[in-house]
């Protein structure tokens, strides 16, 4: 699932685009990409707690902001880093919906290399746009 | 009008073609290429945006930097900072400090004062860290006393003040309780035992903004802050046990005021906010504001992180107080650090606080929105201040201010990179201009990304040890992220407020251990 960071705009914070031949792929992305900016090494991150969460949406770019601060509140408010076990979308009567398990485990500094704390999710310059060849999101995290 | 060609030392930016107007202003003709085409030379550290530069803007954007830091700006300053001047209700500039850098909504270092009937409220003209600040206490106590111990300090001060990222605080709270003290700011945590009155009178608003109103935020936003009462966070948060030498206190007269009058003597200065709850507040209120502005109150505005309400609206209303209780928060976050630091320096010293003389000198707020009375073209006014990485700095006999304080005028604390040492200064009767506004820190220079490619955070450790700095950190890639080189020189800030006259230097202080976030 393929992101890329951005140096140049909001330079005090962490920007990045992600991408997908799907809006659940570019949300996915989007996901980790939110991760590795507070852990070094997402990949230690083992599959332990469960947690179900449900989104709803009327456009793409608000649906992709209220995923992404899912991550931001279980950090804060549990103590937890998630990753996305599965996640299905659907569309209906213009409205997105997202379903999704996510699952982690506690902060653990002696195996989690934790870099910065994400704070939010910004609306600026935030766009989930779809492409002849995919999608494309740009986020902007404070952090 | 004569013509000057200033070479620039960046080839990407070419030249500056400045012209001399008979009247001795300047205007630059062709800049870089992040910046405005016209920008008027107001004063020697003071440049002006006029509203012809973008459509919409109501008021000039006054930028207070030197030409280094000016031609140093990303291009995010001038967008932002000109936005900002198309706000309703906006009075006299939109002022950007000499730290100033992109940000979102407004720019970091972005001032703005408002009018209360015409005038808007705005979450992105105070930032997602609502009042993220600065707190500077004094010991008696000199570098030679604590030099041995210095390790020990250190290592206790990073045990016991949680840091780094989704850090728990110690203070055993319930969700109850947390409502408490988000109407009570610091004022609770002293009244539960974790501080002194005298904290308070040397604190903005006395720690405690009235009119917090808990049943204006979020059940997410508490879920998300209140077990974190007492932390540092992360990315630019930092404790620092500092030392100020005799050579570089600049006003002896007012460093005495403040108890510093002790050669090499110890400080501790710390920088935090309101955690994950002014963050979830912050973020709660920019949705709601977003889905309401134009609906309910016809508001366009360029950017949506200046998603914004109509002050006088009930949408503004409840903005501000939810806004009071993560200032409140960020009070109380701060309070309870400098009880743990107490307790830290008592348990090495086997003395009490009050016999060590760990009095606070003053705490002050970055991001936050208040109401204010100034004196506005000759006559006093209340005003709506937003000031988003920006420094309070009223002058001698300013409002607020504890007595003791009144012929100085108020400390303002900046902090610099753990590299390079913080700064106290004060403000002055020239910050009228700004509604008594100045800098708040060095002001970033390279992306975070950039500094991480760039600096090896256990080397820095290594290094900043070699020269007498003992960091702890809950981060080596954060602490690379910090790195002295990814910030502004601090004392060209500095200097840039002082030949603006919105502030004066009171005293440097060179740091010798951080704990860092």
């Amino acid at each position: 699932m393929p992101y890329r960071f951005i140096d140049n705009i909001a330079i005090a914070d962490a920007a990045f685009e992600a991408t997908g031949s799907t809006l659940e792929e570019v949300l996915l992305s989007a996901w980790d990409a939110t991760l590795k900016t507070m852990v070094e090494n997402p990949g230690s991150i083992e599959m332990k707690s469960s947690r179900s969460i449900s989104i709803i949406q009327g456009q793409p770019d608000l649906l992709l902001h209220d995923f992404l601060q899912k991550l931001i509140f279980y950090k804060d408010a549990e103590g937890e880093i998630l990753r996305v076990k599965a996640l299905e979308l659907m569309r209906k009567n213009n409205l997105y919906q997202i379903r999704a398990q996510l699952s982690g485990e506690p902060i653990d500094p002696s195996r989690h290399q934790m870099s910065v704390d994400v704070k939010a999710v910004t609306f600026h310059r935030l766009a989930v746009v779809e492409l002849e060849s995919g999608w494309s999101a740009t986020v902007v995290l404070d952090v | 009008m004569s013509l000057i060609i200033i070479p620039m030392p960046d080839a990407a930016y070419g030249f500056l073609l400045m012209t001399l107007t008979p009247c001795g202003e300047s205007v630059i003709l062709d800049l870089p290429m992040s910046m405005p085409e016209t920008l008027i030379k107001r004063g020697e550290a003071l440049w002006e945006i006029p509203v012809s530069y973008k459509r919409g803007m109501r008021v000039p954007a006054r930028i207070y930097a030197t030409e280094k830091l000016l031609t140093s700006m990303d291009e995010g300053v001038f967008e932002q900072i000109t936005n900002v001047a198309t706000l309703p209700g906006i009075l006299d500039y939109a002022f950007c400090m000499p730290d100033g850098h992109w940000g979102y909504g407004f720019p970091i270092g972005g001032t703005a004062a408002f009018d209360l009937d015409q005038g808007v409220i705005s979450p992105g003209g105070i930032g997602f860290d609502i009042n993220c600040g600065m707190r500077l206490v004094k010991t008696d106590l000199q570098f030679d006393e604590i030099k041995q111990h210095l390790h020990t300090l250190i290592d206790r001060l990073f045990g016991r003040i949680p840091a780094g990222v989704g850090c728990r605080g110690t203070l055993p709270i319930s969700r109850d309780d947390f409502r408490e003290l988000i109407e009570g700011g610091a004022a609770w945590c002293v009244k539960a035992g974790y501080g002194l009155h005298d904290d308070l009178r040397r604190t903005e608003e006395g720690g405690c903004m009235s009119g917090a109103d808990s049943a204006k935020v979020s059940q997410t936003s508490i879920e998300r802050g209140y077990r974190q009462v007492g932390t540092l966070g992360s990315g630019n948060h930092y404790l620092e046990i500092q030392v100020l030498r005799p050579e570089h206190i600049f006003d002896r007269e007012a460093a005495e005021t403040f108890g510093l009058n002790i050669p090499n003597q110890v400080v501790i200065m710390f920088h935090c906010g309101s955690r994950g709850f002014g963050h979830q507040v912050a973020t709660d209120y920019v949705k709601l504001l977003l889905e309401r502005m134009n609906s309910r109150y016809k508001l366009d505005i360029k950017d949506r992180e200046l998603a914004c309400a109509p002050f006088r609206s009930p949408d503004g209303q409840d903005y501000f107080a939810a806004m009071k209780c993560a200032v409140n928060m960020a009070y109380a976050n701060r309070q309870v650090i400098l009880h743990r630091v107490r307790e830290v320096f008592s348990d090495v010293f086997h003395r009490s606080p009050e016999d060590l003389g760990m009095e606070q000198v003053y705490d002050i707020s970055h991001n936050t929105a208040k109401i204010e009375q100034h004196t506005h073209h000759g006559r006093k006014r209340e005003v709506l201040i937003h000031r988003k990485g920006a420094t309070r700095s009223l002058g001698p006999g300013g409002f607020d201010l504890p007595p003791e304080y009144s012929k100085s005028g108020q400390p303002v604390i900046i902090g610099g990179s753990m590299e390079t040492g913080s700064y106290l200064l004060v403000g002055t009767e020239g910050g009228r201009e700004t509604f008594f506004t100045t800098a708040h820190g060095s002001g970033r220079k390279m992306s975070r990304r950039n500094a991480k490619k760039q600096f090896d955070g256990k080397k820095i450790q290594r290094e900043l040890l070699h020269r007498g700095i003992y960091v702890r950190t809950s981060s080596y890639s954060g602490l690379a992220e910090e790195a002295g080189a990814a910030y502004k020189n601090i004392d060209d800030v500095i200097e840039a407020t002082v030949q603006a006259g919105i502030s004066r230097r009171i005293a440097r202080f060179i740091p010798v251990g951080n704990v860092k976030g």
